[in-house]
């Protein structure tokens, strides 16, 4: 159970909402306090494109326990048209379909089920346009 | 005027056929093809559900409205597979869509008939000024027991409604609504399947209703069948809806473009609400749309709509109905349905 950190991540997870530095314009996702690139303190908040390329991709044969009823699956570093990266994995695609430089859209998909008690979690996953 | 200023539709990429269903099973294939009208039906993918349809529904719809969804005043989303029994399916919706926090949420339910009750309660907002945009949703990830005839046609998919007083597309003319109780289909708390009553299901319920409200609308709008460009009915199966419409009084090319059941099966809430979103997918300025959607238990709601020339704008910013149902389709064999649709017990974690 993880709801706190959950709850804390949603502007993240479910908009795409990263952090640009006021001072040198760097974008940050997830958003962070002190700029990495000037150290500034101050941002303002941006909705990232939902759209990219595959940088580097690898299949998971072996996933941990919760998702392997999702197995074989492909996990991505995606570039987006603005140039941000960011990990996620793909969504319905066979590892056969997913390769460097495959155009993907960023969709909103559950993430973790966890048993049935628990907080079902949400975020963005890559899907192949 | 007031009316539908956004729609989107989201049809899940997976889908068996009946034949696979039917192989399973050792039943005729043919013959449940023959019966039914439909040849395949859409399937969620291991990570969707109602609230994941509701929120791609939902974002073809802004898209198309061109709105800051800040501006959307309520979220009501009629399913009959909420992921939670408690915690409503809108509270995740409205924050991936970005309308929080200053929104009125709620959940619908009522079988089949929840999404075009979201997209009532949404229009009489607007058209009561209390806001100047409302979002409806119908969207259902339904499931049929294994081997039970509602196997062949329990569906996923979803259709979002932006209402609202400008930039109109498709004005809203009228509404009827026509229930009673009728004990057709049902849950009880607690039970995983639902349970039908055969063939109890058609006249006194599903043809009653529809067809009660069907010529409702049409006496108190003052309209008739031919003054209608398309038509859609509640699709439980294919043949239903068709023999409704010919009933009410429309003809076969009335009926066509709305019918998208025989490639996507029943998809409950979504069912009325994505067969409208074909029509208006491809309408033309000022043609007539008559839509009447059923819930078991039983009612239906029935609405008359009108396109404006707006709805030239906004057809192509997003993705059609049908084209969803044509594209990049990914089939599934009976073992892997039955593994996506968590109707195996697999050894616990
Ligand atoms: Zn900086």
């Amino acid at each position: 159970m993880i709801s706190p950190r959950y709850h804390r991540e949603i502007p993240q997870r479910y908009r795409l909402e990263a952090g640009r530095c006021a001072d040198c314009g760097e974008i940050h996702f997830p958003p962070r306090a002190v700029c990495r690139k000037c150290g500034a303190r101050e941002s303002t908040t941006v909705v990232l494109p939902n759209r990219g390329k595959v940088v580097t991709c690898t299949v998971v044969d072996i996933p941990p326990a919760e998702f392997d009823d999702q197995k074989p699956y492909v996990n991505a570093i995606v570039e987006l048209e603005n140039g941000v990266r960011l990990t996620c994995m793909v969504a319905e695609a066979p590892p056969d379909a997913v390769d460097i430089g495959t155009e993907v859209e960023l969709i909103f998909r559950r993430l973790r089920c966890g048993r049935e008690w628990e907080v079902l979690q949400y975020g963005y996953k890559a899907r192949v346009v | 005027m007031h009316g539908i200023v956004g729609w989107g539709s989201y049809v899940p990429r997976f889908r068996i056929k009946v034949e696979d269903i039917a192989g399973q099973w050792g039943a005729d294939a043919a013959a449940f093809k023959r019966g039914l009208l439909l040849q395949e039906k859409t399937v969620p993918g291991l990570d969707e559900d109602t609230i994941t349809i509701s929120v791609a529904a939902a974002k073809y719809a802004i898209a198309r409205a061109g709105i800051d969804p800040r501006e959307i005043g309520c979220c009501y989303i009629g399913s009959e597979s909420h992921p939670y029994a408690v915690k409503p399916s809108g509270t995740v919706v409205i924050d991936a869509i970005g309308a929080g926090p200053e929104c009125h949420v709620a959940d619908f339910e009522f079988a089949c008939k929840a999404g075009t009750e979201a997209m009532f309660v949404a229009y009489s907002h607007v058209k009561s000024g209390v806001m100047r945009y409302a979002l409806g949703i119908g969207a259902d990830t339904s499931q049929g027991a294994p081997g039970d005839a509602l196997e062949y046609t329990a569906s996923a998919g979803g259709t979002a409604y932006i209402m609202g007083g400008e930039n109109v597309a498709a004005e809203i003319v009228d509404t009827y609504s026509f229930t009673s109780d009728t004990p057709d289909f049902w849950r009880r708390e607690g039970e995983f399947y639902p349970r039908h009553a055969g063939r109890f299901t058609g006249e006194p319920a599903y043809f009653h209703h529809v067809l009660g409200a069907t010529r409702g609308m049409l006496e108190k709008s003052g309209l008739e069948p031919a003054d209608f460009r398309f038509a859609v009915f509640h699709m439980p199966n294919g043949k239903f809806p068709l023999k409704a419409g010919k009933e009410a009084g429309f003809r076969q090319e009335q009926l066509e473009q709305g019918w998208v059941v025989n490639l996507m099966g029943n998809t409950y809430s979504g069912s009325s609400p994505t067969g409208l979103a074909a029509c208006l997918d491809v309408a033309e300025p000022g043609d007539r749309i008559l839509v009447t959607s059923f819930g078991s238990g039983a009612g239906s709601d029935s609405f008359v709509i009108r396109c404006t020339d707006r709805i030239k704008e906004i057809q192509k910013k997003a993705p059609a109905t049908r084209d969803q149902l044509a594209d990049r389709r990914i089939y599934l064999d009976y073992g892997k349905y039955v593994a996506y649709r968590g109707k195996i017990r697999m050894n616990q974690l």
